[in-house]
């Protein structure tokens, strides 16, 4: 088979091997969005009665976004990845060889991709054991899945670009820090836009979290309104190429650097 | 050098007037030119920050030079990287071994970057192991790894697409003497038996001297001088004569003792109760020196010759000794 995906792939495949030989690490990370589900879930019980919530319990509104959520948190770690491999010299080894340097963040972004995926499918699981009804169907389950994985690429590749430019472990934890809870909060992971301020829901309009929220909330509706979800995927899609783009000419500029 | 090779064109490593500096004021490369004869180990030697790392990342396509330019094999480094990324093996300062992977799967990967799949793939995965004497470890994490594993790991990964060119900056750092002359007869075997042409920096004066066909000693960013082990040697112009005087002698008289021999004997400089000086053949020197102290009634307790060391080169082409130039970081 072709380089083009065979190169991408071994690299996909080293980094879940790795991911896998630390399962308490996976393990930890699988039940950071489960307590967020739970607890915000009982948190805000009530919130749920207030207007705005078209009658669905909180914990089904709630699955969606904390969904969306964990993608963008695990998702920030990515450059992390980059950070390490620069400190051994595996990257510097890596970029020796002919293979492409797409090879490298298509191969990484793939292992991203996976762990989004799994640790969606985990928590729509969980969420249907904890009372969450998702009415809009399997195909609207998978465009919330789907939703979760662009935004995460698109914060992948934003940890990635900051990682090769900037080279520094702390500024990549803090910017994931900085970003993930306020862009959060600044969408409708938590609260219906109805209920916000209105310069929040003005802001919210361009916030891919938003967006990524939006899509994957159809799918807790009887009547699914495919054109929120297939516009808001298509602005995530694009986003992520963007990002993917920006990410693969910073190997570039860490290679003139060096 | 088999003919196949030798048909390619004389240089495995042609580098000519390369410049680099890093922002407004760190020159790392002044005017930097050398070449490397294909079959042959160079060796280039120099002080912290003389450039020897900034010469082989531009040499394996990892960097650009701000002026100059470089072939590898007789491929440009500017305008074919990847032609140059396909030829050449690396095997840099740090082991770049991926420690949550064991040995197998890091030069499996390797491989694979080199696009060579499945059954080809893995039977040469295997024979690396072999030669390195890591098969037994080939399935453990490589975090168990010893030093000296890691670093001939990172050297078994360097070869596995059969480079016609290794670059192998500093490969000995931190090895123990067992870990290094096991790696130094793998390097010499590589230039001997397997064509393979070698280009190595390194701190270590003896390991230019014990490996190195040619080697060029390069100080802020230029050659300053190169040559042959032996022909750098021999510049110096004779073996070091070093005569340690009896607890009653008197210095001077020795000086004077051997002042009628001057011209013969060279740079007489006295040092406690030692007198050092130069001479084109030390064996052959020392019965007239001894005599000629012995009339003067000078008691001498011992004489040694020795023949002068890459460190007397490094010395007077550099101003420095080589082991106090090796206090800064490298570059």
């Amino acid at each position: 088979m072709s380089t083009l995906v065979m190169q991408p792939t071994h690299m996909a495949v080293r980094y879940l091997r790795a991911l896998w030989r630390q399962p308490l690490y996976v393990v930890m990370q699988l039940v950071q969005p489960v307590i967020w589900l739970f607890l915000f879930g009982q948190l805000f019980k009530n919130v749920a009665t207030l207007p705005g919530f078209a009658g669905v319990s909180y914990i089904d509104y709630l699955a969606p976004g904390v969904l969306v959520m964990s993608a963008l948190l695990s998702n920030g770690w990515s450059g992390t990845l980059y950070l390490t491999d620069m400190e051994r010299g595996v990257l510097d080894r890596l970029l020796s060889t002919p293979a492409r340097r797409s090879s490298f963040l298509i191969g990484q972004l793939g292992y991203w991709a996976t762990l989004t995926v799994v640790q969606s499918v985990i928590l729509v699981g969980l969420a249907v054991l904890g009372g969450a009804r998702f009415a809009g169907g399997g195909l609207s389950v998978l465009a919330l899945v789907a939703a979760a994985v662009l935004l995460g690429l698109v914060m992948a590749c934003f940890s990635n670009t900051l990682a090769l430019r900037l080279r520094d472990q702390n500024t990549v934890i803090a910017a994931n820090v900085m970003l993930v809870l306020p862009l959060c909060f600044i969408s409708s992971v938590f609260l219906p836009q109805a209920l916000m301020p209105e310069w929040i829901q003005t802001v919210a309009r361009f916030n891919p979290v938003n967006w990524a929220v939006e899509a994957g909330r159809q799918s807790i509706l009887a009547n699914v309104d495919w054109s929120i979800v297939l516009t808001r995927l298509g602005g995530l899609a694009a986003l992520a190429v963007v990002f993917g783009l920006l990410a693969v000419r910073s190997f570039r500029a860490y290679q003139r650097a060096l | 050098m088999n003919a196949a090779v030798a048909a390619l064109g004389p240089f495995a490593i042609e580098a000519q007037h390369l410049e680099k500096r890093y922002g407004k004021d760190v020159v790392a490369l002044r005017d930097l030119s050398f070449q490397v004869e294909r079959g042959t180990i160079f060796a280039l030697l120099g002080p912290n920050g003389a450039g020897k790392s900034t010469a082989v990342k531009i040499l394996t396509t990892m960097t650009h030079p701000d002026a100059g330019r470089a072939r590898v094999a007789g491929i440009d480094v500017i305008a074919n990287p990847r032609g140059v990324r396909r030829i050449i093996g690396c095997v840099a300062q740090k082991d770049a071994v991926d420690l949550e992977a064991t040995g197998r799967e890091n030069i499996t990967l390797q491989a694979q970057m080199y696009a060579m799949e499945s059954r080809d793939g893995r039977r040469r995965v295997a024979e690396l192991l072999d030669r390195f004497q890591l098969t037994d470890a080939a399935d453990r994490l490589a975090r168990t790894y010893s030093g000296g594993m890691r670093r001939k790991l990172g050297v078994a990964m360097g070869l596995v697409h059969q480079p016609e060119v290794l670059f192998l900056d500093e490969p000995t750092t931190g090895l123990d003497p067992e870990a290094r002359s096991s790696l130094w007869s793998e390097i010499h075997r590589l230039a001997a038996c397997d064509g393979v042409s070698v280009l190595l920096t390194t701190h270590y004066l003896d390991e230019a001297d014990h490996l190195a066909h040619r080697l060029a000693i390069i100080d802020d960013g230029r050659v300053v001088t190169d040559g042959t082990p032996d022909q750098l040697k021999s510049r110096l112009l004779g073996d070091a004569i070093n005569i340690q005087l009896d607890a009653d002698a008197v210095i001077g008289d020795a000086l004077r003792a051997l002042s009628p021999r001057n011209g013969w004997l060279r740079d007489v400089t006295a040092e406690g109760r030692a007198v050092h000086a130069r001479v084109d053949d030390g064996a052959r020197a020392v019965p007239g020196v001894l005599a000629a102290l012995d009339a003067a009634g000078v008691t001498v307790a011992s004489v040694t010759v020795s023949r002068p060391s890459l460190d007397d080169v490094y010395l007077s082409h550099t101003g420095r000794s080589f082991s106090a130039a090796h206090a800064g970081d490298s570059r």
